[in-house]
């Protein structure tokens, strides 16, 4: 064996050792290092009372009521499956926090299962368009580099 | 590639490349810049801060492609012994660094309109400042290693480790929840409309070009630097 090949080898066994061990450490992050968490993550899990988490979702089409205050908001986060949760927030929404789009907020849990929230983040999607195709109606399609959709 | 392992056949092609590169990556970057101030449309949701998007992407992509060089430079300096690698892992770590800022920047600046923030814990910003972080490293420590007098072998098994950070960047708004949204654009198609698309793949190819300009300007200063320490060692011995 050549000094070349055996480094080669060396170092190839070396690399696929390294890398398993991070993608195990990973996983094992999976739930630790989620930004926040989503209703069917609180529908599985529980509703975690004894701290502050964040959650977040789409909010919901026609959830959003605002209050006689002015300031205060309820509206109801969902995901893909069926798990709902609803939140009151107290303060300055974002821009972008509209309804169908993404939400993530800040906040506790009360024993009734609202979600009392201290910051809401506006959270953007993967689809940039110009203003005349979204109210065109081409909302949320996802477009090919040579100019099909899909 | 073993060509190349003559520095005076690598600086000959580098020479006149260096020139082309820069200029026409400035070219490039003029016009992807003009084109993405005037004449792409602004966005249905984030109105005219979706023009930041020109700058940040391509910065993010060659913050990544540069520590992927990075660690193609490694493997070639310990497997191969190629003379080359270890000045081009050190020439690509400071534009790298460069670029991995300009793209925390302007990706805060975006977030503060956009998502109502200027900094969140997620898995991508996280993942991008600890490249930053490596850069920062593997620099130090090249810099350490080079006034020691070593071939650089310690910083070549830095850089491949600190491989290990861009899958887990590339894949961090798949495997976690995060605040950053999800790929764009990818092997099959973007989620970009076309008329923001071309400015920022012209603006792209801009950067990349004068980023390659860059590391070959910083690979020809650091062999010529090589050239006069061999010199004063020999004029002294």
């Amino acid at each position: 064996m050549k000094a070349k090949h055996q480094r080669l080898t060396l170092l190839a066994l070396a690399i696929v050792a390294v890398l398993g061990a991070v993608l195990l450490a990973m996983s094992a992050l999976r739930d630790q290092a989620a930004y926040f968490y989503a209703p069917a993550d609180v529908a599985r899990k529980g509703v975690p009372l004894d701290r502050a988490v964040r959650i977040g979702g789409m909010v919901k089409g026609g959830s959003i009521k605002r209050a006689e205050d002015g300031v205060t908001i309820d509206f109801v986060v969902r995901d893909e499956t069926p798990a709902i949760i609803p939140v009151r927030f107290t303060g300055i929404a974002p821009d972008l926090f509209k309804e169908n789009s993404g939400v993530v907020a800040e906040g506790r849990f009360l024993p009734s299962g609202l979600f009392v929230a201290d910051e809401i983040l506006a959270k953007h999607d993967e689809n940039y368009m110009p203003p005349e195709l979204a109210r065109d109606g081409v909302k949320h399609k996802t477009r090919t580099l040579e100019g099909g959709t899909t | 590639m073993h060509i190349y392992a003559n520095p005076a056949r690598f600086l000959k092609l580098a020479r006149p490349l260096t020139m082309w590169l820069g200029w026409s990556g400035a070219a490039l970057i003029a016009f992807a810049l003009f084109a993405g101030l005037f004449l792409s449309p602004k966005d249905y949701l984030q109105g005219d801060s979706v023009r930041i998007m020109y700058v940040h992407v391509p910065a993010a992509w060659l913050a990544m492609g540069g520590w992927t060089g990075i660690a193609v430079a490694s493997l070639m300096q310990l497997i191969w012994r190629h003379p080359l690698a270890n000045v081009a892992g050190r020439a690509l770590a400071v534009p790298g660094a460069l670029f991995t800022s300009i793209c925390l920047v302007t990706g805060s600046l975006w977030g503060r309109p956009t998502w109502g923030t200027y900094w969140e814990w997620d898995g991508r910003m996280t993942s991008m400042l600890v490249l930053l972080f490596l850069y920062i490293g593997y620099i130090v420590l090249a810099d350490a290693d080079r006034e020691r007098g070593g071939e650089g072998r310690i910083t070549a098994i830095f850089g491949l480790i600190g491989a290990i950070n861009i899958p887990i960047i590339k894949y961090s708004v798949e495997w976690w929840n995060t605040l950053h949204q999800g790929q764009s654009i990818g092997v099959t198609g973007s989620s970009i409309d076309a008329s923001m698309v071309w400015p920022l793949l012209i603006s792209a190819l801009g950067f990349s070009l004068l980023f390659g300009a860059i590391v070959l300007m910083r690979m020809r200063a650091m062999l010529a630097r090589q050239k006069i320490e061999a010199r004063l060692r020999r004029m002294a011995a």
